[in-house]
């Protein structure tokens, strides 16, 4: 699991460095979903039965990892949905998604 | 808070008010107001005069950060009382003038009185604290105002570059001192000066001695303006004229005095503390007198002469210092701290004036350049009387204080020939030589000062104005000064017991001071000794050189004005403004790719030395658990599908790939049994595609990204770099979890949420429950990421409209 993790990780960071304004966004996403199943790893996997106290088992999947990965899963949503409309009104403004054609002025 | 504190507090009370008098009291000038706050807290300071000559003290503490031992206390003895003195009865003297000299139609007069009485509280915390740090903030306070002083006339570039340099360099020292001060504190464990005193013993030997009274050392020589920090203070003379006469002669460039002699009994005796501060005010000494000569503005001459008189007095203290090492009272070393205490106070009274009337002749003529000066005299009587007091106090000429005081200066530097320690014997015999040199030289700027300014022809149509004397009112306080070099003059032993004794008690604390080398006698007549044959020469070859000027004002040498050391200064600011920006443009690219390079870089490099650092590469292979050949297949589908995202060159097929990855880690925590996370993920993931697929519609298609193969291969090789070190980095802490008994916080949710929260779906219960208040938040956080959707899209503005 620790793999794939790394690997969504190398994505990420590969696509937030190219120039494509879209490209960023999606590697933002890698990001997230690197972190989430991180966290998720790290706590121990299928160490129970789900986190649902109505059920039979007594040994549970350790429920406060999941806990924060719903609320970051919420939070990279929003995040992302925030940067496509950055990314939307920025093409509307200036025309191009390049990064390299929107550098600022030299003396910024 | 004692009365002490309020007498430091006052002047910055008074200055949170004179906007206000300034604003609704329009018609008297506002000067006549702030007179009252020094004449006030002089007549305050006097009462102390008599039991701190008969050797008592007064501490007052009030807790400031008792936990950190930083106190506000207020230390009176001999030495911060003749301080007190001086700040506020030439503060008086000063305010009184300045309300001539400023016009209360044409200047902004609450800039420069709020500046003054802070200038005036923070110096009066200099002298009176005993806790250094208090010490320090008030000290940088003392910067501060006299940095916004010289800037007054701000309008004016030349103000504005004399107050940067000056604080550059104060500030500079300022902060290389109070790193001296958390030096002494590793060193004595205490912030209190006169706690430290009491403990002298280990310091000397110390190995952070030598450090620690550079540090601090740096501090006293740029605020006192000694060689070669002494080039800001030329430069400062383009504050108001009451403004220089106040705090860069008569008090602030003082401060470091105040420090070193403060010091001594705890550094006195060393040999390091002994050279670097005789020596290096001997220099100062030197460097000042023959710079004064050359200078055309009559401000510019008494400025370096007020480098080169502090440079006599820091010298006296260097000397004064050995009697330390010895640890008794002999006069051969006492006559030095004597010769400076005295000649502190005489310098005071005798600069004091002579900046006045030199600001005098400013205001009524227009003009300070000595070359186009002259004939005054017969127009200005009482100013160029007053000059003439002045000036001849400060070349030494009977029976004037200056003339005393250069008498037991000249004494302590023949006498330092004899101390017999840290090579006095043959490196001393400069000391005489140089001080002689010098003295001669301060004698030739005096003259220079006086007769270019007021000997000589008068000729009117040379000034731009009509030229009168001065009115009364701006005459009174260089009088009053006049009048004190007189009085002084002639019964000098007026001030040897109320004031000197009890100051070298202070200085050379820790000497039996009921020994006779204490008691104060000052004389004019010694009969035929060398210090008489020594002045003597200083008057003849001083007026020869005088005479000469004829021959040697054509050098080259002598025209130009600017100080060696200035350009050393301007340089080394452009270059560091150069250098800044050199690395802040490196550095900003303005490139997103080129900060992330280095954000990812800086994370990949640090982690990485921390793991080889603690050996922290950790892989265990018990405790995982079992992979199911559906999960083999998940985990393929996912790197496969991963992996392919940055070579998709078309959008909807990325859209639909990093779905598909979405709906994949879905099917993860299914299997992971996590179900809540499961259907959040789907919602989002489809809420997400359509996002997306909506704003492809209104941007332009990838294009082929044209990169250089370098950028693409370090990108590459960077984010590798970055997934492998977080694979190990959760291999090796889950490893380490695994290795160390946790035990987890969950046990609390698992045993709780039912009971306590009535819900039986735990990751719920967490969320809303237990953990509501982030709950609360994140809803917070995404409403306003959808206001901010919202108004990106809605949002019309025009070309170049700003938000």
């Amino acid at each position: 699991m620790s793999i794939v993790v790394g690997v969504s990780f190398m994505v990420g960071t590969y696509l937030i460095m190219a120039r494509s304004l879209l490209s960023v966004v999606i590697g933002l996403n890698m990001l997230a979903h690197g972190s989430h199943l991180l966290l998720l790893t790290m706590a121990g996997l299928k160490t129970g039965a789900p986190p649902l106290l109505d059920r039979p088992e007594t040994a549970f999947s350790d429920p406060l990892p999941q806990a924060l990965i719903l609320t970051a899963i919420v939070i990279s949503f929003g995040i992302t949905a925030f940067t496509i409309a950055i990314a939307y009104r920025t093409y509307k403004v200036y025309q191009t998604d390049d990064l390299e054609q929107l550098r600022g002025s030299p003396d910024e | 808070m004692s009365f002490l504190h309020w007498a430091i507090l006052i002047p910055f009370l008074f200055a949170i008010i004179v906007p206000m008098l300034y604003k609704y009291i329009r018609p008297v000038h506002t000067g006549w107001f702030i007179l009252i706050v020094p004449s006030v807290l002089f007549v305050f300071f006097l009462p102390y005069i008599n039991p701190v000559a008969d050797g008592e003290t007064f501490m007052e503490t009030v807790p400031w950060v008792p936990s950190l031992g930083i106190n506000f206390s207020a230390f009176i003895d001999g030495w911060s009382l003749l301080f007190a003195l001086l700040i506020t009865g030439i503060g008086a003297l000063v305010v009184l003038y300045s309300i001539y000299y400023l016009d209360k139609k044409y200047e902004d007069l609450t800039n420069f009185y709020v500046h003054l009485l802070m200038f005036m509280g923070a110096m009066l915390g200099v002298v009176l604290s005993d806790n250094v740090i208090v010490l320090y903030v008030f000290w940088e306070l003392t910067s501060i105002s006299s940095t916004l002083l010289i800037s007054y006339w701000y309008h004016r570039d030349a103000s504005i570059n004399g107050a940067l340099k000056s604080l550059n360099i104060t500030v500079l020292g300022g902060f290389a001192m109070l790193a001296g001060f958390a030096l002494l504190y590793v060193m004595t464990g205490t912030f209190s000066i006169q706690e430290m005193i009491g403990q002298a013993g280990g310091v000397i030997d110390h190995p952070l001695f030598l450090p620690t009274i550079i540090l601090i050392l740096l501090g006293a020589f740029t605020k006192s303006a000694q060689f070669p920090f002494h080039i800001w203070l030329p430069d400062a003379m383009e504050a108001p004229t009451p403004v220089s006469a106040y705090l860069h002669s008569a008090t602030m460039v003082k401060a470091g005095i105040y420090l070193v002699a403060r010091f001594t009994p705890l550094f006195g005796g060393a040999p390091e503390w002994f050279w670097i501060i005789a020596g290096g005010g001997l220099l100062t000494l030197l460097w000042g007198s023959l710079s004064a000569i050359r200078q055309k503005d009559l401000k510019g001459l008494l400025a370096y002469s007020t480098v080169s008189q502090l440079g006599m007095v820091m010298c006296l203290l260097g000397l004064g210092s050995a009697a330390l090492y010895f640890d008794d009272a002999n006069e051969l070393y006492t006559v030095a701290i004597l010769a400076a205490v005295f000649h502190l106070f005489n310098h005071a009274s005798f600069k004091g004036s002579l900046f006045m009337t030199a600001g005098i002749v400013d205001h009524e003529t227009g003009t300070r350049d000595i070359r186009a000066l002259g004939g005054l005299m017969l127009v200005m009587p009482a100013t160029a009387t007053i000059s003439l007091i002045g000036a001849a106090s400060m070349a030494g000429i009977p029976p004037l204080n200056g003339f005393l005081s250069k008498e037991h200066f000249f004494m302590a530097i023949t006498d330092a020939t004899e101390y017999g320690i840290f090579n006095m014997e043959t490196a001393g015999m400069l000391f005489p030589v140089i001080g002689w040199l010098a003295s001669v030289f301060t004698f030739v700027y005096c003259c220079i000062f006086f007769f270019k300014t007021f000997a000589g022809p008068f000729e009117p149509e040379r000034f731009a104005k009509k030229v009168h004397e001065a009115p009364i009112g701006m005459l009174i306080s260089p009088a009053v000064l006049g009048l004190v070099v007189v009085i002084v003059g002639i019964f000098p032993n007026l001030l040897s017991q109320s004031i000197i004794e009890p100051s070298m008690a202070a200085i050379l604390q820790g000497l039996p001071t009921d020994a006779e080398a204490f008691t104060v006698d000052i004389e004019h007549w010694h009969g035929f000794d060398l210090e008489l044959f020594m002045t003597i020469g200083v008057v003849g070859f001083g007026s020869l050189l005088y005479l000469a000027m004829g021959k040697w004002r054509k050098l080259s040498i002598y025209n130009k004005t600017t100080d060696p050391f200035s350009p050393v200064y301007d340089s080394g600011i452009t270059g560091l403004l150069k250098g800044s920006r050199l690395i802040t443009n490196v550095q900003m690219t303005g490139r997103l790719r080129d900060y992330l390079t280095f954000v990812s870089a800086f994370f990949l490099i640090i982690t990485i030395w921390t793991m080889i650092r603690y050996d922290a590469f950790v892989i265990d292979t018990q405790n995982i658990s079992e992979i199911s050949t559906y999960e083999v297949v998940l985990v393929g589908l996912l790197v496969i599908s991963m992996l392919a995202l940055p070579f998709i060159q078309q959008r909807v097929a990325a859209i639909v790939v990093l779905g598909f990855v979405g709906f994949l880690i879905a099917l993860f925590f299914v299997n992971f049994r996590a179900p809540d996370l499961a259907l959040t993920q789907l919602l989002i993931e489809t809420v997400l595609v359509i996002l997306f697929m909506l704003a492809f519609y209104h941007l332009p298609e990838f294009r082929k990204e044209k990169m250089k193969a370098s950028f693409k291969w370090s990108n590459a090789l960077l984010s590798f770099g970055v997934g492998l070190m977080v694979t190990l980095i959760a291999l090796s802490a889950f490893s380490y979890g695994q290795g160390h008994d946790f035990s987890p916080v969950s046990d609390y949710y698992i045993e709780n949420s039912a009971d306590l929260a009535g819900g039986y779906n735990m990751v719920n219960v967490v969320l809303v429950d237990f953990r509501a208040l982030d709950t609360v938040l994140e809803v917070l956080v995404l409403g306003v990421a959808a206001l901010a959707v919202v108004a990106l899209i809605r949002l019309k503005m025009k070309e170049g409209d700003d938000i």
